[in-house]
């Protein structure tokens, strides 16, 4: 035991900062947790504050924009996994239909490129596209004679726009986990397939989908797991303060109590009950998953 | 080489329709910050500059905060590149190897951490405790190791065989010289990946400064452009109507648009070609 030690020294050595890190940064802030079971006060501190109970729980309960922003980070995420979770399932098997390997190589590059583009400078495209009278989309559509979409400052349209937007940045970069599933499908599949007379649909639906289905899977619960998780500037970005009532998600109504507002308990109860449904979340699909046959994620 | 058929020729038209909806609109904004406020009021501005200018790259140049705060970015960019690198592959390295004590223990403890963490206000109060708000050092720090990046990293050191690191062992080379001269220099490609990765999220980074910074400074690129699209002329003022100094602020905007989007347009495809293969290999194994 001792001489495994000695040997594997350099790599313990080399693993103390990665712990510390993890430590510090990821674990000791979850200690910070119980600031929403607390009457937080700056001076104070965490620890030294006064317990509250399930005060700020029945707060956040009782807020209105509390159940408003739940409402629409269930809608709007519902909406992105609903489309946003197919599309590229549907691109990848498409390309790996392409006969060309550069056309491929190409299409994969142009594709993958905006989920390299930050959500502001995305929102900054959009405002300009999107624009009612000077943007790309509406002189398009005035010019055939149509009326002005107000993408941008309408409910539903926002809504659209929103969930349109998450499509665009993302479905060419979620293809490459599709992607990497079909290249480990044995090619002696498709050619007896060919010999049988299987076309291009039948080769699809009864080879590449079945060969891919536990990666789908695996995406499905993982995303399942995320249904009220939202990113921070996506939303952010995108709002439009007077549509507050589409728009608001928890992300955002916990930056604005939190940090605008210095309500922190409350904000962190809100954030809690985030986390705590987040899990459940993913416990259940991974359940459901195992129920159907399927290997689940853990 | 098989005929190509009809549905062949549909799957290519429709891949090619589907690059233009991902390229136009890049191509849009980049003509707009190009045209004249007139042509743009005038509604004439689409796919070709009209009044080709660079008034508005020029009135943006000329803003010393704006220049400041793209000097700050990216020097913080490379800064944040290296240390993420470094801390990657320190991380990667041991848990790549077969014989290490309490490695699966070391594991959970670290792939815990993208299932459950702490959430916003928590995350805020640990800075603040550690005097971190307002500094350089919390947008550096409390990132400078993703786990997606370290698992990736991992893998591909695990595919590297075995039997190159034991005969080093036989001739006296401890683990950093193993690490230095055996499998850093056969992980270019997915190293240069992983810092594309790294570089691009502190380029795009608008959260934490949002939450931690309010010193003007320290503002990046992305909060930048936030407050340039936001201030200029929100959303709101559109419904209004063209007044004529919202739509100078159009190619103003798509211009700061233009400044954040371009030096990653100009990374990008030189890195790209790695990644197609880097990724996959840390995909498949997960």
């Amino acid at each position: 035991m001792k001489k495994k030690l000695s040997r594997n020294l350099g790599l313990y050595i080399m693993l103390i900062l990665p712990i510390l890190f993890f430590i510090v940064f990821r674990y000791v802030p979850m200690s910070n947790i119980v600031v929403a079971f607390k009457d937080y006060n700056l001076i104070l501190g965490t620890w030294k504050s006064p317990w509250a109970g399930f005060k700020y729980f029945k707060q956040a309960f009782g807020d209105n924009s509390f159940w408003n922003a739940l409402k629409n980070t269930f809608v709007l995420n519902g909406l992105d996994l609903v489309i946003g979770f197919p599309v590229p399932i549907i691109l990848a098997i498409l390309l790996n239909e392409l006969v060309s390997v550069r056309y491929k190589r190409i299409v994969q590059t142009v594709l993958y490129m905006p989920h390299f583009l930050s959500w502001i400078i995305i929102s900054g495209i959009a405002f300009q596209i999107f624009a009612p009278s000077t943007g790309l989309l509406n002189q398009f559509i005035t010019s055939f004679g149509g009326k002005p979409i107000p993408f941008l400052t309408d409910a539903a349209h926002w809504v659209g726009t929103y969930v349109g937007l998450g499509l665009w940045q993302s479905m060419g970069w979620n293809t490459i986990i599709y992607l990497a599933a079909i290249t480990s499908i044995d090619p002696t599949l498709y050619e007896a397939a060919e010999i049988d007379g299987a076309g291009r649909f039948a080769k699809m639906r009864n080879i590449t989908l079945p060969s891919i289905s536990p990666t789908i899977i695996t995406m499905l619960i993982m995303n399942l797991g995320r249904i009220l998780s939202t990113e921070f500037d996506r939303p952010w970005s995108l709002r439009n303060t007077r549509l507050q009532d589409v728009a608001d998600v928890l992300s955002t109504y916990v930056y604005r109590l939190g940090i605008r507002d210095n309500r922190i308990a409350l904000a962190t109860a809100v954030g809690l009950f985030q986390s705590v449904v987040c899990v459940i979340f993913l416990v259940i699909a991974n359940q459901v998953a195992k129920k159907f046959g399927e290997d689940g994620i853990w | 080489m098989k005929k190509k058929k009809i549905g062949d020729w549909i799957i290519i038209i429709f891949f090619f329709l589907l690059m233009l909806v991902c390229l136009l609109p890049i191509w849009n904004i980049a003509v707009v910050s190009l045209s004249s406020t007139q042509a743009i009021i005038n509604r004439e501005v689409s796919f070709i500059p009209i009044g080709l200018n660079l008034d508005a790259y020029r009135y943006i140049w000329a803003d010393k905060s704006f220049v400041q705060s793209l000097g700050f970015t990216a020097v913080l960019t490379v800064f944040c590149t290296v240390l993420s690198l470094v801390m990657t592959i320190l991380c990667a390295y041991p848990l790549a190897q077969r014989h290490l004590e309490g490695k699966k223990g070391i594991n959970i403890f670290i792939v815990l951490t993208m299932y459950f963490s702490a959430g916003a206000i928590p995350n805020y109060l640990l800075m603040q405790s550690l005097n971190l708000l307002d500094t350089v050092w919390v947008l550096i720090v409390p990132n400078c190791l993703s786990v997606f990046n370290m698992i990736i990293l991992k893998s591909f050191f695990s595919g590297i065989p075995e039997s190159l690191k034991e005969s080093a062992k036989l001739d006296g080379a401890g683990d950093f010289t193993i690490l230095r001269h055996i499998y850093l220099p056969l992980s270019k490609s997915i190293l240069a990946t992983l810092a594309l990765f790294y570089a691009v999220g502190r380029w795009n980074g608008f959260t934490d400064i949002a939450m931690y910074i309010t010193k003007p400074s320290y503002y990046t690129i992305q909060y930048k452009l936030y407050q340039i699209l936001n201030s200029l002329t929100s959303v709101d003022s559109h419904v209004e109507g063209m007044a004529t100094t919202a739509v100078t602020g159009e190619s103003m905007k798509a211009a700061t648009v233009m400044f954040a989007t371009i030096p990653i347009l100009i990374v990008y495809p030189w890195i790209q070609k790695y990644f197609t293969a880097g990724v996959t290999v840390g995909a498949v194994k997960e």
